[in-house]
């Protein structure tokens, strides 16, 4: 997986995803990578885009957002998700939001040593915070999208999609 | 400065079928509401939350009114919310701000620089096409009609009386009437847009 024949992880692939699984708003906050998916979502008439100046705040409008009959979607890198612990547990687990969190997992590599303490406390902070994630690097692993979104539906909790090369190949 | 429950009276007047998120407000405003099914006291999820969650409903359900009484602690928590909300521009959003000057629930700490903090000169400048500052009920009473009567977003800064709590949380007498689950169920069944958990 994630050499040189494979295909990365493709900003297309991902909104497929998103309007497959009938997302209607897309609450962010930019990182380092999801430029190119910006410019896709903001081209997409069927979105509307919700920017937040901190990550946290994005689990409490996801949650107006659901209860009042939309299907949000919050996009974030790992060091906001993880500034977002309280919200995380007070406003998706308490209130029981069936969201999905695509998050960038900066400072994922699957070569050598991580160097980057992001990535060293990403998946114990998902396992902290009893929050079930999916890692995609690739479009062939996008069927995972698809799987996170039916999974925070059947099971009325939130569900991370972790994105460990984005849109790019960067960790190639 | 003016007591919660009596603002809270003069509102009551002019809610009409708005959803209203109560905040701090919520234990006086379940002894008031009479349209239980469309009020959200949700409690304390998560502090600083507030103003998300009525930002989503409002943007949820454009065709009808959200109210919500944050306070200022739980604002001076996510300021930069107020950005997102002037960007949104829901014109059915109208958001009062309980400022007591002081972290009431934990024994009544003054916030930080407390008495000296402009909140609705923040909304202003983050964006809230309006904005405005209270202190006394008779100037709030006589504000509020056309305050109501415009659309949103609106910035509205309350001086209100702090009602202080000092006692162990577990000890504390609930004011709720149903528990949030109930709370979200019922409000969803109002809107029509199917069950929450």
């Amino acid at each position: 997986m994630n050499d040189a024949t494979t295909v990365a992880l493709s900003p297309e692939t991902v909104l497929q995803h998103m309007k497959q699984a009938g997302v209607t708003d897309v609450v962010w906050l930019p990182d380092s990578e999801t430029n190119w998916l910006y410019m896709l979502m903001k081209a997409e008439p069927s979105l509307r885009l919700v920017g937040v100046t901190r990550e946290g705040h994005a689990c409490s409008i996801a949650a107006g957002l659901y209860i009042g009959g939309r299907k949000p979607l919050i996009l974030i890198q790992n060091t906001g998700m993880m500034e977002s612990g309280d919200s995380i547990r007070g406003w998706l687990h308490g209130l029981h939001v069936p969201v999905v969190l695509m998050v960038g997992y900066r400072g994922w590599t699957r070569h050598g040593v991580n160097s980057d303490t992001a990535a060293t406390y990403t998946e114990r902070f998902l396992h902290a915070f009893d929050l079930n994630y999916y890692l995609v690097e690739t479009d062939a692993d996008a069927p995972r999208i698809a799987i996170a979104f039916e999974e925070a539906e059947r099971l009325q909790r939130p569900v991370v999609v972790l994105v460990g090369d984005e849109y790019h190949g960067f960790n190639r | 400065m003016m007591h919660t429950a009596e603002m809270l009276k003069v509102f009551a007047a002019h809610r009409g079928d708005a959803i209203v998120v109560p905040g701090r407000g919520g234990r006086h405003w379940v002894k008031l509401s009479t349209h239980e099914t469309l009020d959200v006291p949700v409690g304390d999820p998560a502090m600083g939350g507030h103003a998300g969650f009525a930002l989503g409903l409002a943007l949820a359900q454009p065709k009808r009114r959200v109210v919500l009484f944050d306070s200022e602690g739980d604002i001076l928590m996510s300021l930069g919310m107020l950005t997102t909300i002037a960007e949104q521009m829901p014109t059915n959003f109208y958001h009062f701000l309980l400022d007591n000057e002081c972290y009431a629930t934990t024994g009544g700490q003054p916030v930080p620089n407390a008495k000296n903090v402009a909140y609705d000169a923040i909304a202003r400048g983050a964006g809230y096409p309006r904005a405005f500052a209270y202190d006394e009920l008779e100037a709030f009473a006589h504000g509020l009609p056309d305050i109501m009567a415009e659309p949103g977003p609106v910035f509205v800064a309350l001086k209100v009386l702090p009602e202080v709590e000092n006692s162990p949380i577990g000890r504390r007498s609930r004011w709720q009437t149903r528990t949030r689950d109930k709370v979200l169920q019922d409000l969803r069944s109002e809107l029509g847009v199917g069950s929450a958990a």
